[in-house]
């Protein structure tokens, strides 16, 4: 008969429970999380400093300064007429108008696409993910709408869309957030799915809790840490796609200084002047990357069941 | 086998109606004319009174939708204004340059990445390893033009060894035929190879762990044929799975990248289309890409029978 353990050997157990990280610190260890999150910090603080940084008007041009090389002098008007010597940082495009500038400000327009693709997409794909999980009646019909969207390569749905509604900065977030609804949703879902057979649900219900009270107390925390991991991979995908649709042609319209609208401009003149397209580049592949590579780390960290699948 | 194929068949068709009705409501649930937009801006009035009788624009949505999707089974998909020409031949005729592109894409990607990601699962954790893990985040996060242009400005532009842009007919010889698609197809490749090298490596991670690879490996059998007949063969499945889920990733790569190399194929089709505002030929290109998107992954599906033996359908 095996003896049971003494009791000292419980309080020791204890003790290492309570000395495991919290969740919050093993994220902050994580050098993907630290990396990737250093280098979206000082991004946004960019994209937040843009007009103090040296920059002008991203829509000022000046003919005069057409065409220049990274870091020439040159004039620049503003718009009451005086004209001021202005160094290009960057370069400057075909009108005239400052790179440096453009690209700066356009650090704005694909951290709010990003951030607000991410939170359209996950607000959806939560809503309907508890809909189909926990309505059984709905589950079938939502789930082949899921399947319709999904078997449409994604980037085909957000050009379509955009052609129709045209291009502003709210239809362009929503048609980039239409495909990527699909997966939260399916995410959800399955959550549900297995939540709902946890035995403090079953109480929850039979205690005559509203269905929607289960839903928002009990399953919507147990999916926040998948959806967070979730959320960083859209947004990093969604500042892809705008930056493809704004350099198409098909995205937001051209006035506005996005990093692939500046690349579009620098199509015609690649051969001679190649910083137009390669500084926006940078900028574009850099941010990409950087929520990429926090999005990994959060996910080894939040959701460890996921890490182990991929 | 033959009962299986039948209703995996079966099955592809709810999908592909409910792909079809989404195609349909995009138009429905835009604000404005239906009839009018498929016009364009440039149409007469009796032409968009054509189109208004021809679709049935004048009965409830339901009887639109029969009657659009009875044109559609008909293999009519409607006329560009644009192109002047019905949309399905205009399919048929760019469907050359974006096939080979894409077949070629396919080649090298799978040549590339499967070797890579099983070298990385044998020598787990080693440089080639950390080295594919850190090139696959890469590859997931520059966008395929600035690779596009990258690749010119150095391959083409600097180094002189292909040529920039265009596209030559199969027809105009197998050899500039592919040396046309070298770089554009190179390009394409790049986001694909991250995802099926990545894959490729996490199963074949997992089979090198079974009892039967450390018996393969007790009983003397030289490492290759470990790792090739042992490890990957039974990794196979979820690597097939990725190549056609990746099809997906493969179509809108093709969109940018034929933009950017000028090839005249479905991807640039679509551009200018939509730049041209040609709803007809959007709604055509959108229901062929996905058909195809469908019908790769049922032919996925059926491959397992032959990857895995254990699968019997």
């Amino acid at each position: 008969m095996a003896a049971s353990p003494p009791p000292q050997d419980l309080s020791v157990e204890a003790a290492t429970v309570i000395a495991r990280p919290s969740t919050w610190q093993r994220v902050r260890a994580n050098g993907s999380v630290r990396v990737g999150g250093t280098v979206l910090a000082v991004l946004v603080a960019i994209a937040l400093a843009a007009p103090w940084l040296g920059t002008v008007d991203p829509s000022l041009f000046d003919p005069v300064s057409r065409d220049l090389l990274p870091g020439q002098k040159g004039e620049m008007t503003d718009l009451d007429g005086e004209t001021f010597e202005h160094v290009f940082r960057f370069g400057s495009d075909s009108f005239g108008r400052d790179i440096y500038s453009r690209v700066i400000h356009g650090t704005r327009v694909s951290l709010v696409v990003g951030a607000f693709t991410a939170v359209v997409a996950v607000t959806f794909g939560v809503l309907f993910g508890l809909l189909a999980g926990y309505l059984r009646r709905l589950d079938g019909p939502l789930m082949r709408v899921m399947d319709g969207i999904m078997s449409i390569p994604a980037i085909l749905i957000a050009i379509a869309l955009v052609a129709l509604w045209r291009g502003s900065l709210s239809t362009v977030v929503v048609a980039i957030a239409i495909p990527e609804i699909p997966r939260v949703t399916r995410l959800v879902r399955s959550l549900v799915l297995s939540v709902r057979e946890e035995p403090y649900v079953e109480a929850a219900i039979s205690l005559g809790t509203p269905t929607w009270k289960i839903m928002l107390r009990h399953i919507l925390p147990n999916t926040t840490a998948p959806l967070i991991v979730q959320g960083t991979f859209i947004a990093a995908s969604g500042i892809l796609t705008e930056a493809i649709l704004s350099f198409l042609g098909v995205g937001l319209p051209p006035d506005i200084p996005t990093w692939g609208n500046v690349m579009a401009e620098g199509r015609e003149q690649f051969a001679a002047f190649p910083h137009n397209i390669l500084f926006p580049g940078i900028f574009l592949a850099l941010t990409v990357l950087s929520v990429n590579i926090l999005g990994d780390g959060l996910r080894d960290t939040l959701d460890p069941k996921m890490a182990r699948r991929t | 086998m033959l009962a299986f194929l039948g209703r995996r068949l079966l099955s592809t068709i709810p999908v592909l109606l409910i792909v079809s009705v989404l195609v349909f409501l995009m138009l429905r649930l835009t604000p404005g004319d239906p009839a009018a937009i498929l016009a364009g801006d440039q149409a007469t009035v009796e032409q968009i009174a054509q189109i208004r009788t021809n679709l049935g624009l004048d009965r409830s949505i339901p009887e639109q939708y029969f009657i659009w999707l009875g044109h559609l089974l008909q293999g009519d998909l409607g006329q560009s204004f644009y192109y002047k020409t019905d949309v399905v031949s205009l399919i048929g005729q760019r469907l050359e340059p974006t096939l080979s592109l894409a077949a070629i894409t396919i080649c090298i990607a799978v040549a590339i990445a499967v070797p890579l990601g099983v070298l990385a699962a044998w020598r787990h954790g080693g440089w080639l390893d950390r080295l594919l893990m850190g090139f696959s985040v890469m590859g997931f996060s520059v966008p395929v033009f600035v690779l596009a242009y990258l690749l010119i400005w150095t391959l083409s532009m600097k180094l002189g060894w292909l040529p920039v842009q265009g596209y030559k007919r199969i027809g105009d010889g197998i050899g500039a035929w592919i040396y046309q698609l070298v770089l554009p197809s190179i390009t394409l490749s790049v986001i694909y190879v991250a995802l099926i090298a990545r894959v490729t490596r996490a199963s074949v991670l997992e089979t090198l762990g079974e009892d039967y690879v450390r018996t393969a490996r007790a009983k003397g059998l030289p490492e290759v044929k470990v790792l090739l007949r042992h490890a990957l063969a039974n990794a196979a499945v979820p690597i097939v799975t990725v190549i056609g889920i990746g099809i997906a990733l493969l179509i809108g790569g093709v969109v940018v990248t034929e933009s950017v190399y000028a090839i005249p194929g479905l991807g640039r089709l679509t551009v200018d289309a939509v730049l041209a505002r040609d709803f007809p030929t959007i709604q055509g290109v959108i229901l062929f890409f996905s058909f195809v998107y469908v019908v790769v992954n049922l032919l996925v599906d059926l491959s397992y029978v032959f990857f895995d033996p254990r699968i019997r359908y």
